[in-house]
């Protein structure tokens, strides 16, 4: 009887988040427009903030995820004499399925977990009652400049990863292990083709929505104490390596 | 029935502003199984500084978030102006709040903001007032705090006292009709809590506003209220000027008023028997 209790109460208490979930969502969007028009600093902050921080972690794994490539592609291409093929295959993983989710999963470790302590952190010290006291709706003038921030952030962020990574083969398999640089590039442009590169824009966008999104709710929500705050950011790289990972397989199986 | 509620509140909108600033009226509010108030009524009168007193956890931060509609109540109505804000649209809503003025506990300064800013964000946020215009009134209300050299300062550099006189100044920028103040006493060292009685006072009489003042520092509440009220038990245990508070006969009021460690108000919290506890069955 106490479990059937404690399942009843499990779903009642998941049904109330998500519909707090979407109602959070629904506002947000409500005050998107007047934000993007209104609150442009804000944006351009926040870009700065989640963006432009982000760059170096970004770069740094893009260059070696890349350089990883270039040997793996290397080593296994080479037992079917397709070495040439690297770039093709640096190319491929890059753009379609490892630019985007791990810029996603490092921008939440990153970028995600900085959001989503600061709001806790406002809210644990009044800040976001002493707006809502001012006047000011704190959706629009906390939430949705951090939540536009990333959205804009993290598609750029794929493009610098997936491009520096494309460099990091190179330099492995071209400069380091010999592979001639005319198939290196050649095959890569042959192959490689808009609707690939489009399937891992859309997948940007769209983890870069879901994990901004993850990030402003759960600093928003959070029990507004010490631990709260922690678990908040704990919460949130949990929950966007998930859905990232699940939007990930979606994505790919329609473009398949 | 809906019909005849909406006629109602009506009614009260339509009634004439009084002496009355706020009332609360019969008001229950449970935090969860917990009742916080049962029937409360208070009122708050216009031009004068009115203090909210009580042994901490009876709710008087809760009180002020209920006055603010930070929170709604099980029953019971607050008017402020005799409109029930229980009924107010949140544009509505927004514009009543522009008349409130309020001081949190710990100053709830935007910690990204300097100084400045802090005071210059109601500004920024709902006037269109010039750069210009807006030094000067920000730079006017930090001179009466006393802290117009603090302007390019960041919160992280000020100290408590300084934190609060910072967010009193920010409270007042856009002129309001009532400012609210939750433990304005709290943690502050004397000069700073001098300062802030003074300021207290200072700002009710010169601006002509109106005072609520959430406290249980009885000492400072007596030199600067008008009128007090003692809740206990959900429930308005005694109102009254301080003067009055300070002669009363009864023993809740009394042990409250004169700090004494037990009384009415418990020492210890409820708990099973001491003896039973220690030695026995579950001792082991």
């Amino acid at each position: 009887m106490t479990l059937v209790r404690e399942v009843y109460e499990t779903l009642v208490e998941f049904v109330r988040t998500f519909g707090a979930f979407i109602l959070f969502f629904v506002e947000l969007l409500f005050h998107t427009p007047q934000a993007v028009v209104g609150r442009f600093r804000l944006i351009v902050a926040q870009v700065h903030n989640t963006g432009t921080l982000s760059l170096v972690i970004i770069l740094v794994c893009g260059l070696f995820v890349g350089a990883v490539l270039g040997l793996q592609g290397f080593a296994n291409l080479q037992r079917f004499n397709a070495e040439d093929s690297v770039g093709t295959f640096a190319a491929f993983a890059l753009v379609k399925e490892l630019g985007p989710v791990i810029t996603a999963l490092l921008f939440a470790g990153r970028a995600g977990t900085a959001l989503a302590s600061e709001i806790g952190l406002m809210k644990a010290t009044d800040q976001l009652s002493a707006m809502e006291m001012m006047a000011v709706n704190p959706v629009s003038r906390v939430v949705v400049p951090r939540f536009i921030g990333g959205c804009i952030s993290v598609p750029f962020l794929t493009a610098g990863f997936s491009a520096i990574g494309l460099f990091g083969a190179y330099l492995v398999a071209v400069v380091l292990l010999g592979v001639d640089v005319g198939a290196f590039w050649q095959q890569m442009q042959q192959t490689l083709s808009l609707k690939d590169v489009e399937e891992g824009i859309v997948k940007s966008i769209l983890f870069g929505g879901a994990a901004s999104l993850i990030a402003v709710w759960e600093g928003y929500n959070c029990i507004p104490t010490a631990e709260g705050v922690g678990r908040a950011t704990t919460r949130t790289v949990v929950i966007t390596a998930i859905v990232v990972l699940i939007v990930d397989f979606m994505v790919t199986a329609t473009y398949l | 029935m809906a019909l005849r509620m909406h006629v109602a509140r009506q009614k009260i909108v339509m009634s004439k502003p009084s002496d009355n600033l706020i009332e609360i009226r019969d008001l229950d509010y449970s935090r969860g199984s917990r009742p916080i108030f049962r029937g409360l009524n208070v009122t708050i009168r216009r031009g004068e500084v009115t203090a909210i007193m009580g042994p901490s956890g009876t709710g008087k931060t809760t009180l002020l978030r209920l006055i603010t509609r930070q929170l709604l109540p099980d029953n019971g109505v607050v008017l402020v102006d005799g409109v029930d804000i229980g009924t107010l649209s949140q544009s509505e809503l927004y514009r009543m709040r522009q008349r409130f003025g309020m001081l949190f506990q710990n100053g709830a300064l935007l910690t990204d903001l300097s100084v400045f800013e802090n005071v210059a964000f109601p500004l920024r946020e709902h006037t269109r007032l010039t750069n210009r215009l807006i030094r000067h009134v920000v730079l006017t209300k930090l001179h009466a705090v006393g802290l117009r050299g603090a302007a390019d300062m960041m919160p992280r550099e000020l100290s408590g006292g300084m934190a609060r006189r910072v967010a009193l100044a920010r409270a007042m920028v856009m002129d309001p009709e009532i400012l609210i103040y939750d433990e304005p006493f709290v943690g502050l060292d004397p000069i700073s809590m001098g300062v802030i009685v003074r300021l207290v006072r200072r700002m009710n009489d010169a601006l002509g506003i109106s005072s609520i003042l959430v406290s249980h520092d009885v000492q400072e509440i007596s030199t600067v209220a008008d009128c007090s009220y003692l809740i206990s038990d959900g429930k308005v245990a005694a109102s009254g000027s301080p003067q009055e508070l300070h002669t009363a006969t009864s023993d809740l009021v009394r042990q409250f008023m004169h700090g004494m460690a037990d009384g009415p108000v418990a020492f210890h919290y409820d708990a099973p028997d001491y003896e039973e506890q220690l030695l026995g069955r579950d001792a082991d």
